[in-house]
């Protein structure tokens, strides 16, 4: 059996997961908007701990939501390092050439860093207590576009499908003595293509499968549909808007009162 | 090659709300050239431990440093894991898994959905290149005639296939290939996770077939992952049932079905003739037999004779 | 009342692709049909057609009264639920409710008929208790009852399964098999089951099997399977137990053709005493 993949729902019952999806887009959407109104530190804080909060009012384990940041670790490292080589501050403790490490670009890489994670943890947190089903629901709602929150939710409960299917072929191409972490990085490449190609067919495969299911059950894209799960407002969601509002007041106040970090 | 299991257990998410345990303390050995039958429910553990033997899945290290600590007073340590297959020390971090792959095939589920090349011959000669040492490629004609034996030995005319495209076959023969791609580096031993999984009649009975010319020419020791009881009493030597991460028993089948009442317990099915043998028993008729079809109607047969 | 009729129905995927030439098929309203046949021998084509995700080139096809056109395609996929093959890719939402509801919510039922539908399906595939479980923490078997139990929300007259338990364990197998032919006799739910496992075709009141897209076999599923040698012409196999029946007459044991392990033990028994 598989752990439950980065971006999926998390089955347990909690006031996060209770809250309405609509709400859950509003406050990722607010949340967004505080993480890039703060420009010091202290505002980058009260948008963590809000975040904490949340994450401990969801009982999700915190080592499952430090996972959602590992999985852009790699692009985080990689934009920090471009960002702290080529920051042209002022306070130059050391440079080379065109690279140059300075007071400026070490504290707008830590801002960079700490934006990037607030903003994975944040989305993620609305995917792992929301189910897909309901997200679809809760975009079209909002956006009246069902198709493609159709085709989100779809993709969201493909992922542990193809992971499997990934694994599969990996594990069966692998046994035939495919090598994938030696040679250049030419290498390597081609060394996916003996996954890629199955793979394709695979999702090509569900995809079709999918399809006729879903026709079958009577669905047209575009036809008016009912909802089984009706989306309510609750004093849950009431008490999170309050909350989302607070700390978006909050942010901008430390901007103008505090001031810029840099 | 003989593969030696003592003690492997085997945790998938250990230390998250979903650990699931899929082996306890398997303790198992294969000999050389046998036919071995491995059954079991689906979450058993029976995929769980075939993937070890060519260290897809590895013994977990914290498993292994039990060796060199020493127990303080009264406390016992639980034993330590040992998994050999022939001289490969599979617990041995150092060990070099590409060289034991080569000597262990490894046929999975619906093997049919790897293959990946433009050609067949390409597909079968995939593994052969990969296994290849560094800087002695095999030459082309070293290659095609690997890549032909092991077509013809999967039943495929080289001339006819291998220049085809795997897509363009039907399922029986893209699963043939995909077993010709696996068998290409003569392994020692083949394992084969439920390779008649999916066909219809005929074909489950040529794939079966198909094994036992293997077995003869090929690949010395099979071992097979199945839930089919017929398929597995009629070709084993020897049957490990796997059920809750345990093995259970592991011994011929003449002697794993006599205990059927046990195996129905356990909430898996027996084989036709053990049905059919438990049918005659409640019915005052003792058949010995060894479970095979041949076998079962021989000693029905002789049994009106009044001599079984 | 037949549920189903295919008249002279003819399909063909392009050219020099499958091709079925004249088809005529039909099951009775409360009918338990067993379709077998090898792999690639039209079956699947065949639910296809039943439902519509295939039009046929000529011929027509009738559900109860109403022949199939592009007006009524919506109709009659309420009325005829398709199962598929593989558990893994016919579900379309995560949580077991959500999916059961989605082909009730797509013909617009309001809600609480929704959640009657649920509770009742759900009851008929005895999976209520996994009512707000995940999906893909589902066995197999479990997986296909879902889906059945997605089909039943919509209340159909007719049941195909397209080699539903081929992807499946003896366990998940047996599971399928009898909530199956729970709801043909409890629900009346006319049930067309296309299988290549022989033995599973022994549930039916007839089996009918198809080779080339032509429908060669007909009758009651003892009366095909004591058509062996014809059998093997199409690439099937007799069940194992007709296997062993047949071999012990040729050794001159007086057994029937019987497919029931206990009459055939029986029979042995009442032969060697």
């Amino acid at each position: 059996m598989k752990e439950v993949a980065f971006g999926q729902y998390y089955p347990v019952d909690s006031f996060v997961h209770r809250l309405d999806p609509r709400f859950k887009l509003f406050f990722l959407v607010a949340f967004i908007a505080a993480i890039f109104v703060a420009t010091n530190f202290y505002g980058l804080l009260v948008c963590a701990g809000v975040l904490v909060f949340v994450i401990l009012f969801s009982r999700i384990p915190a080592g499952k939501v430090l996972r959602a940041v590992r999985g852009v670790l790699f692009l985080a490292l990689f934009a920090t390092l471009i960002h702290v080589f080529f920051y042209a501050g002022e306070t130059v403790y050391w440079s080379y050439g065109i690279i140059c490490i300075s007071r400026e670009g070490l504290i707008s890489s830590a801002f960079l860093i700490l934006r990037l994670a607030l903003l994975v943890v944040c989305s993620s947190m609305l995917t792992y207590t929301t189910t897909p089903v309901a997200l679809t629901d809760g975009i079209e709602a909002i956006f009246h576009v069902h198709v493609i929150a159709r085709i989100m939710s779809i993709a969201l409960r493909m992922i542990p499908s193809l992971m499997e299917e990934t694994e599969r072929v990996k594990n069966a191409q692998k046994a035939r003595g495919a090598d994938f972490e030696s040679g250049n990085l030419f290498k390597r490449v081609k060394a996916f293509v003996p996954i890629l190609i199955p793979l394709l067919l695979s999702a090509f495969r569900i995809a079709e499968d999918l399809g006729d299911a879903m026709e079958s059950r009577c669905y047209v894209g575009g036809k008016k549909r009912t909802k089984y799960k009706k989306l309510c407002f609750s004093w849950r969601d009431l008490l999170g808007m309050v909350v989302a509002c607070a700390l978006v007041a909050g942010v901008v106040l430390l901007r103008i009162y505090v001031g810029a970090t840099l | 090659m003989r593969i030696v299991a003592e003690h492997l257990s085997y945790t998938y998410n250990a230390g998250s709300p979903f650990a699931v345990k899929a082996l306890d303390d398997v303790s198992l050995t294969i000999e050389e050239g046998e036919f071995f039958g491995i059954i079991g429910h689906t979450g058993s553990g029976k995929s769980t431990f075939v993937q070890h033997l060519n260290g897809l899945i590895r013994v977990p290290s914290s498993l292994k440093r039990h060796r060199a600590k020493k127990p303080k007073k009264g406390e016992v340590l639980p034993p330590a894991p040992v998994l050999r297959v022939g001289d490969f020390d599979l617990t041995e971090k150092k060990t070099d898994f590409r060289a034991l792959r080569r000597h262990v095939g490894m046929v999975f589920q619906y093997p049919e959905y790897q293959l990946f090349a433009e050609t067949v011959a390409a597909d079968v000669a995939f593994g052969l290149k990969n296994f290849a040492e560094k800087g002695q490629k095999p030459g082309k004609e070293a290659l095609d005639a690997a890549v032909r034996d092991a077509l013809e030995a999967v039943g495929l005319d080289y001339r006819e296939y291998a220049e085809k495209s795997p897509f363009d076959l039907s399922g029986g023969q893209k699963r043939r290939v995909a077993i010709a791609g696996v068998i290409v580096t003569k392994p020692e031993v083949l394992v084969l996770d439920e390779p008649a999984a999916g066909l219809d009649p005929l074909g489950k009975r040529e794939i079966m077939q198909l094994l036992h010319e293997l077995h003869s020419t090929w690949c010395k020791t099979v071992v097979i992952v199945s839930h089919d009881m017929d398929e597995i009493a009629e070709n084993c030597s020897r049957v490990a049932v796997f059920s809750g991460g345990h093995v259970r028993d592991y011994m011929p089948p003449k002697e794993l079905f006599r205990n059927a009442e046990e195996l129905v317990g356990l909430g898996l099915d027996i084989p036709l003739t053990a049905k059919l043998v438990l049918a005659l028993k409640r019915r005052g008729i003792e058949i010995d037999c060894d479970y095979t079809t041949e076998d079962f109607i021989r000693k029905t047969l002789a049994f009106k004779g009044g001599n079984a | 009342m037949r549920a189903i009729e295919f008249r002279d129905v003819a399909f063909s995927y392009g050219e020099g692709g499958f091709r079925i030439p004249k088809l005529n098929f039909s099951a009775e309203e409360g009918e338990f049909v067993a379709i077998l046949g090898h792999n690639g021998s039209g079956k699947s084509t065949l639910a296809r057609l039943a439902n519509r995700l295939l039009e046929p080139d000529s011929g027509e096809i009738r559900v109860f009264d109403t022949v199939l056109d592009e007006k009524n395609v919506y109709d009659v996929r309420r009325r005829v639920g398709v199962v598929f093959q593989n558990p893994d890719n016919q579900t379309v939402a995560s949580i077991v409710e959500d999916d059961v509801a989605f082909g009730a919510e797509n013909v617009g039922l309001p809600r609480e008929e929704i959640g009657r539908r649920i509770d009742f399906a759900l009851a008929a595939v005895d999976m209520s208790e996994y009512r707000h479980a995940m999906i893909s923490r589902l066995s197999g078997g479990q997986k296909q009852r879902v889906a059945i139990a997605g089909v039943l929300a919509l209340k159909p007259d007719i049941m195909i399964l397209d080699e539903s338990t081929a992807m499946l364990d003896p366990r998940g197998r047996k599971e399928i098999c009898d909530v199956v032919d729970r709801l043909n006799r409890e629900e009346k739910i006319t049930v067309i089951l296309i299988t290549h496992f022989m033995e599973e075709a022994l549930l039916a009141d007839r089996a009918v099997v198809m080779n080339r897209g032509e429908i060669v076999m007909e009758g009651t599923p003892s009366e095909i399977f004591s058509r062996h040698e014809e059998l093997l012409t199409y690439n099937l196999a007799l069940p194992r137990i007709g296997e062993i029946s047949q071999r012990l007459r040729e050794g001159g044991m007086s057994v029937s053709d019987t497919l029931d392990i206990e009459k055939l033990a029986e029979e042995i028994a009442a032969c060697v005493s």
